[in-house]
């Protein structure tokens, strides 16, 4: 099981990427979404989060999700690059 | 055919997922110069994404990784090698020694992903005077080697001269590349013109960069990708010509002639030799006959 051991972010505001930041969480997952599609994709956007975070063996751990219209394979570029960094020691 | 090759930002997804709608033969995913040391994880997550879920439609891909005395290289081409890119980018190639030792590394990460071995090129960035001199046991220390790639805006820094519109500080180095590449027996690419706006600075380093010899031009501008593939392209009257050539050469050959002319002129092997890249390149443009 992957540990979030401090809050990290990866991403930007900017037109199609996405900002992601994570923190340690309370036992669970939980994810904050914040989307210029979420109407049309947020289930979709949320899904592809907690896939990527299944595979990365993530359990425990906050979410804040600021989407700016990202494609599937940035989505999933930011939340692997956010986690990876709030594992990292440092 | 790499008529154009545009620099795209690793860490920009804007322009990651819209670069094969920009025109150029190939796109050259930059980990190296475009991202700040401290994104450089995020970049190479985001570069393999791209090469992993998008579909470039016959747009080559080539990832410029961090140079080898650096502290990335090895993650960079343990990322992206993943989903395997067209061509590895080795800046500041300097010595036959860097190349074998990234082709080594390249062969492990090959076996490991499970691709062929070999399957993965290599382009070297000769952007010192070190690489410069040495252009040729570079272009020669490794199968992986298929093309030299001239970076004028280190050379010159490493010469001590001013980079300036009319390049004639790098004469020496485009000749000098050209030549080692073509003794070697692969490509070679020019450097990228740096000023966006200059619409006639842009062509007339482009036909400079041709008139030596080289394949074709890098760009850090989309703006620049038409003139560059307009520049290295054949043109329909080249096309003709090396069609006609072809013609009279296999009636010549089926009638037993030795010797043939066209248009008042000899026609003998080095002109085949042209005739049939042209041919070549125009069927790959969808411009053949």
């Amino acid at each position: 099981m992957s540990k979030i051991i401090r809050r990290a972010s990866a991403g930007t505001l900017e037109s199609s990427d996405v900002y992601v930041e994570v923190w340690p969480g309370g036992g669970a997952v939980k994810l904050d979404l914040e989307s210029v599609v979420e109407l049309q994709f947020g289930d979709a956007i949320r899904r592809t989060v907690m896939n990527i975070l299944e595979e990365m063996n993530v359990a425990d751990a906050e979410l804040r999700i600021v989407d700016r219209g990202a494609l599937d394979c940035v989505l999933r570029a930011r939340v692997e690059a956010a986690v990876r960094r709030g594992e990292a020691q440092g | 055919m790499r008529r154009s090759m545009l620099f795209i930002p690793g860490n920009a997804p804007g322009l990651l997922i819209n670069g094969n709608y920009l025109g150029a033969d190939a796109l050259i995913f930059d980990l190296e110069d475009a991202v700040a040391p401290e994104e450089k994880d995020a970049a190479r997550i985001l570069v393999r994404n791209t090469l992993k879920y998008m579909d470039f439609q016959g747009c080559e891909t080539i990832v410029r990784i961090n140079a080898l005395d650096t502290e990335y290289w090895k993650a960079d081409l343990e990322e992206v090698l993943k989903h395997k890119p067209d061509l590895i980018m080795l800046p500041k190639a300097g010595t036959e020694e860097e190349i074998r030792t990234a082709d080594y590394f390249i062969s492990e990460l090959e076996s490991k992903f499970g691709h062929m071995p070999g399957s993965v090129g290599i382009m070297a960035l000769i952007e010192t005077a070190k690489g410069l001199e040495n252009a040729y046991a570079i272009a020669g220390a490794s199968q992986r080697v298929m093309a030299l790639f001239l970076g004028a805006e280190d050379l010159t820094a490493d010469l001590r001269c001013q980079r300036t519109r009319e390049g004639r500080e790098i004469e020496y180095a485009r000749s000098r590349l050209v030549s080692a590449a073509r003794a070697a027996g692969i490509d070679a690419y020019d450097t990228p013109f740096t000023d966006v706006a200059d619409d006639e600075g842009i062509r007339s380093d482009a036909l400079s960069a041709k008139a030596l010899g080289f394949s074709g031009k890098a760009a850090i501008s989309p703006r620049h990708v038409s003139v560059i593939n307009d520049v290295f392209s054949p043109s329909p009257d080249e096309v003709n010509y090396a069609y006609e050539v072809m013609e009279v050469i296999t009636q010549a050959q089926m009638q037993g002639k030795g010797a043939v002319a066209l248009r008042g002129k000899m026609i003998d092997a080095p002109i085949v030799a042209r005739a049939r890249q042209v041919i070549a390149m125009a069927e790959e443009m969808g411009a053949g006959r």
